[in-house]
This record gives structure tokens, sequence and C-alpha cells, in this order.
């Protein structure tokens, strides 16, 4: 990524309170023209509250930036006019044909040429034959396609998706990111994504994890793996949860997580835990790999506590 | 086979009754509607309405017109306004539905009285609604039948011969716009007010909370619609549906139910689009309150339930408790049913429905400025 371009977002220090309750403490975002952002965190973490600040759906109790140049707070009716926003609900109307929630929301954007737009769109979705048929007939895939799609019809040139690709399969959200990265180097698109599946975050450029209303840690994949220090062993074998167990309590074993038939080590201090870990060396296959994502993303959150959560 | 299982049955019953406490609206609603009607049928409503207000022309005064004026405070049934002194205020008020009856004292009453030539006595009623008026018009009659006047004239032997087989005064009722008694004639043009009210209150109250319970509001408000495009917007329809209803109910009025129209269709027309107005703010403001369809719908009833009763349609206005009275002055129906009535039973014509429009307008600038000052808070 080429560090020059302008900034599509730039925000500081946004904080949001409903009722008393803190749901973002201070998130300060930047996210560089035709770059894919992704966002992660728990449930309740403050990604969605997040995203709806920088659409102007909802305005910051403090702090300040700007969203295509533009002031968040003074101009947040032009920044709608060039975002396009898919909410983690499905937005469109259940009751309307894909015809007609298409041109509904193409005719709030003001896009010039609305029939045809409307009818290129229907074609590009394969959806030519079932354009009379109701939106609310359409299967979760489905939807998810047609959402897209609408947020994408007056040329908007940052789309914010708020976990875009909750409850779709496989296929449909391979497919979902081919489009994304499509509209990234064809047509120059941001996008901020917010998502909990670690793949999807492996295809973003860059990523930001946020816990608790605040950004933990920031930058590549790379980069945030390797400012974890998080020294990782997989180990492989029978009977992995009864081994968990025992590790658990030893020190120097920060967390442990097991995925199927492996099982993931992990600590900060390399040398205690490898001391900590030789007993158990001969009975299992032990081999030292490099952390995951999904092993950071734990490690940042130690004590799963839920009456931190908002949500 | 065992059909039911205590055990799940009593599990579906206690998480309805968890759910029913989590509503609070609902909850609310549950014991509110019973206390409200309570006190609505208990204490406001009166089919046997007394103390109507009556204007007194008096072209004459002595001792017995002021007998006359006592005996029909006596009745109870009668509450008479000594402000009104001329036939011009007295007629106005008439045709405003401000007072029920007039009764006329003509002049040289009191001498022809005496001389035994029995004078009359003019009652003008608004009969627009029989069952406002019945019970009093029946009390008068059996006054006029009486002599009323024994205890001031017991001396008098001439007198007292003149009137010992008839009564010494002729009653003449005269039923002003309704002289027939037709119930219809009442019911049909109030019935307008009352499906206006129920729809536009009922629809607006819905239709917003649909698209906040449905999550469509959400990706409506992301895009460059502003809430006044999106308040407007959904209101506008509703009005045409209004005036539908409103030509369905007037040509249903005249060709079924023979209603005749007095005044001006056109002005009808005119006068109600602030009613529609204001009850469609009633409904925006709210489907601002409610979370979902059902409170929306509940709390729509809330307002339809002392409109219905409290306005004049089903229990005449006049009948009820001062401040049953008040409150129903509140509502924007009490005066549209006037307005209605005058127009269309009486050919009442802007100067005279003004009395009541202005009444409505100011209940529709608040309702407006309350729903659409509720309606930008629920998006932050």
């Amino acid at each position: 990524m080429d560090s020059n371009k302008p900034l599509a977002i730039d925000v500081k220090n946004l904080k949001k309170s409903f009722n008393g309750k803190p749901a973002v403490r201070d998130v300060s975002l930047s996210v560089r023209t035709g770059e894919i952002f992704g966002f992660l965190g728990p449930n309740g973490s403050g990604k969605t509250t997040t995203i709806r600040m920088l659409c102007g759906l909802l305005t910051p109790d403090s702090g300040s930036g700007t969203c295509l140049g533009k002031d968040i707070i003074r101009e947040s009716q032009a920044i709608k006019l060039e975002v396009g926003y898919m909410a983690q609900r499905f937005g469109l109307y259940d009751d309307l044909s894909i015809e007609e929630n298409l041109s509904f929301i193409a005719r709030l954007y003001g896009v010039s040429n609305r029939k045809e737009v409307v009818k290129s769109t229907i074609e590009n979705l394969g959806l030519t034959k079932r354009a009379k048929q109701l939106a609310g007939t359409l299967s979760g895939g489905w939807k998810q396609r047609l959402a897209l799609s609408a947020a994408l019809l007056h040329k908007p040139k940052l789309l914010l998706l708020d976990e875009p690709t909750a409850g779709v399969d496989p296929k449909a959200r391979r497919d979902f990111w081919g489009k994304i990265h499509k509209l990234a180097t064809h047509e120059g698109i941001t996008t901020l994504v917010s998502t909990h599946y670690m793949d999807e975050a492996e295809r973003c450029h860059r990523l930001a994890y946020i816990a608790d209303g605040k950004i933990l840690v920031r930058g590549t994949d790379q980069e945030i793996i390797q400012s974890s220090n998080l020294t990782t062993w997989q180990v492989r074998g029978e009977n992995l949860s009864s081994l968990m167990e025992k590790l658990q309590k030893l020190p120097g074993v920060d967390q442990t997580v097991l995925f199927g038939n492996l099982l993931h080590v992990s600590g900060k201090n390399a040398d205690l835990l490898e001391k900590n870990i030789a007993p158990f060396r001969s009975s299992y296959q032990w081999q030292k790999v490099e952390a995951t994502l999904e092993d950071v993303f734990i490690s940042l959150v130690p004590n799963n506590n839920f009456d931190n959560h908002t949500d | 086979m065992i059909l039911i299982s205590w055990q799940r049955l009593l599990a579906v019953i206690v998480k309805e009754f968890i759910q029913m406490r989590r509503d609070r609206v609902t909850f609310a609603m549950i014991i509110m509607i019973p206390l409200i009607q309570l006190m609505l049928f208990g204490f406001a409503i009166n089919t046997n309405p007394k103390y109507l207000p009556t204007a007194v022309l008096a072209a004459d005064q002595s001792d017995f017109t002021r007998t006359i004026v006592r005996s029909l405070e006596n009745t109870e049934y009668f509450r008479i306004n000594p402000k009104i002194t001329t036939e011009k205020a007295a007629h106005k008020a008439l045709a405003l539905g401000r007072t029920q009856f007039i009764v006329s004292i003509p002049p040289n009453f009191t001498r022809d009285l005496l001389r035994g030539e029995r004078p009359q006595i003019l009652l003008e009623a608004d009969a627009t609604d029989p069952v406002a008026t019945g019970s009093a018009i029946a009390a008068i009659r059996s006054l006029a039948q009486q002599n009323i006047f024994s205890s001031l004239l017991t001396s008098n032997l001439q007198f007292t011969q003149y009137y010992a087989a008839k009564s010494p005064i002729e009653l003449v009722v005269h039923p002003a716009y309704n002289p027939e008694n037709i119930t219809q004639y009442n019911i049909v043009p109030g019935l307008l007010g009352v499906v206006l009210t129920m729809t536009m209150v009922v629809i607006t109250s819905m239709c917003m909370t649909r698209e906040r319970e449905r999550g469509t509001m959400e990706n409506l408000l992301a895009t460059p619609v502003r809430p006044l495009e999106v308040i407007i917007g959904k209101i506008a329809p509703y009005i045409i549906v209004g005036y539908i209803q409103l030509v369905l109910i007037l040509l249903a009025s005249r060709f079924i139910f023979q209603v005749p129209m007095q005044g001006s269709v056109w002005l009808l027309v005119l006068v109600s689009l602030p009613f529609i107005a204001a009850n469609l703010s009633v409904g925006l403001t709210f489907s601002s309150l409610a979370t979902n369809q059902l409170q929306a719908a509940q709390l729509a009833m809330f307002f339809f339930l002392p409109s219905l009763l409290l306005s004049g349609f089903m229990f005449p206005f006049y009948g009820m408790p001062q401040w049953a009275q008040t409150l129903g002055s509140i509502l924007p129906l009490t005066h549209f049913l006037r307005i209605v009535r005058g127009i269309v039973l009486k050919g009442n014509g802007f100067s005279l429905v003004w009395h009541d429009l202005w009444q409505i307008l100011t209940f529709m600038v608040v309702a407006v400025g309350v729903g659409v000052k509720r309606y930008r808070k629920t998006l932050d």
C-alpha cells in the first residue's frame, strides 16, 4: 500500500455512550484510500457504534475527524452521498421486489439514468428473471448480494460494511470478498469491514482490533503477529483436551486454543514456556509455529470477562 | 397417550408472563385501559344528560317569567347561560353547538297570561343529537302542563278559574336542524371524524414502528434522505387515504342514509385537512414512543378510546361532568364533530366553523412539534 495516498477515514478520539454506558471509549482510525481495512473485535466491543459514527448515523459525544475529507460532525450529509453502508441486519424492504428496492435506493441518492442502472445491477447479480420477486423471499446469501449491490448503486468512494458475511455460506463469502477486492483494485474504492472470521481478516490490507471500546492493536496481519511477541507451539497427538487442562495450569502458558486435532499453546515469555512444556514433549508431536491472528486476538482479551461487555 | 405435558405447558405460560412483564408499555396498557374505561363509562358517560346549556330570551320581565326560568332550572335539565341575551347571540350559539336550547318568552307575556289568553313559549332545540335533547324536552313539556304559577296567584280567583282545566301557557317546541329526530343524521356525519381518527392514528403509529422493528430504518437513515423528508413522505400517502375515506363516507351519508347536506362540501373537504394532519402527528408521536408494532397499536387505542367516548360522538357532550368536558375539549375529534355536524346539518359557513377550527389547528401545531422533536431524538 502506498502510504502517501490521502486518508479515506481519519478520525481521532471518538467517544460515544448510551444512557451513561460507554460503547466507544476512545477510537482513532486512519484508513488509506483504496485500502481494505478489517475491523475486528468481540461482540459488543464498539465496532457497530464506530461504523455508525463514521457514516453519520450517530453523532459522537466527543472526538473529531474526517471521512473522505469531510468533517464527520458538520458534513455528515455530504458524507452520506459518497458512502455505501451495509448494516448487520438486512436493511432492504422484505415486501418490495428486488427491482423496487433498488429503484427506491437509487431515487434516494438521485442516481442519474436510474432505470438503466437498476436494470444493469439486476443483470450483474444474475437476477433478471427474479427481478419481480419480493426481497423477503430471497435466501441469506442472495439478500447479502442484493444489499451490497444496493450500497454500490450510487458509486460510493467508501464502503462501510458491518459484519456483511455473518450467516452467509463459504461460497457466497468467497464471491463477496472477490468483489470487494475487485472494487479496490479497479475502482479504488476504500472498504472498512467488520468481521469475526479470521480468514476474512487475512484478506484485508490492514486491521484494527477493538475491545471494550478501545483499539488495542492495528497494522497488517504480519505486524500484528510480530508485535504480539507471542511464541506458539503446535501440538499433535491423542487426547489433546486433557493435555490442554494440564498445560493451562503451568506458568508461562498464557493460552491454549484447540483447533480440532491441533492444540496451540502460546506464551509471551518464550523461555519460561519452553521450560515448562518440556515434560510433555516426549508423548506428543510438538512444533514451534508462527502465532496465528486468532492466537493473537484471543491473547488480547485475556480474561474473557463478560461483565465488561456492553452488548 | 398423554396429550398435554403439564411441565411443558407451564414452561410456555411462565415464559409468556415474563415477556408480558418485560414489555412495559403493554403491561401499562393492561392496567390503564380498564381503568380509563371504568372512569369514562362510570363517571363521564350519561345517557340522561342534565344541566344542558340553555339561553333564555325574555322580552318580558315579571314575576311570572322569573318563575318560568326558575322552574326550568329546577327540572335540572336546563342550565341557563345569563350571558346570552340577544337573539343573534343565541342563534349563533345554537349553530355552534355551544347552547342546546333557546327559550323565548314573547313580549306582553304577562299581560296575555293575566287575560287568560294562554301565551306561547317557544323552545328551540339543537336536535342534531336527539338523544341529548330528548329527556330535556320531555321535562319542559310536563312543566308546561302544570300550573306553575299557582303559588303566585292563589288569591286571584278569576285566574284560577281560567286555568282550572288547562295549563296557563302553550309550549311550542321547534327541533332545529333535525326536525324528524333521525339518529342517523347525527351519527353518520360524526362517523367521518371517528373513522379518520382511528385510521390516521393507527396507521402512522404502525408504519414508523414497522420500519424500526424490521431494521430498515437504519439503512434508510444511512442514505442522504433527511428526517423531515421521511416524515412528510410517510404521512402524505395517508392524507390521500384519509380523503378517500372522507369521500366514501360522504357518498354513503348522502345516498344510503339520505342525510341532507346543508353546507358546503368544499368547506368540509378543506377543514378536514388540519384534522387529518393533527391525527397523523399524534400517530407520529406514538411511533417514536413505541418500540414495536403491538405497543404502537395499544398507544393508538389509548388515544382512540377517550376520543370516541368524550367527544360527544357516542354520548351527549354536555351530559358529561365538567372535568370530562374539559378533557374532551382538548381532543380534536370533539371540535371536528361540531364542525362536521355544523356544516352538514346546520349549513354553517367558515366564520362559524372557525370557532372550532382554531382549536384543531392549535392541537395540530403542538402535536407536530412534539412528534418531530421526539422522532428526531430516536435517530441518535
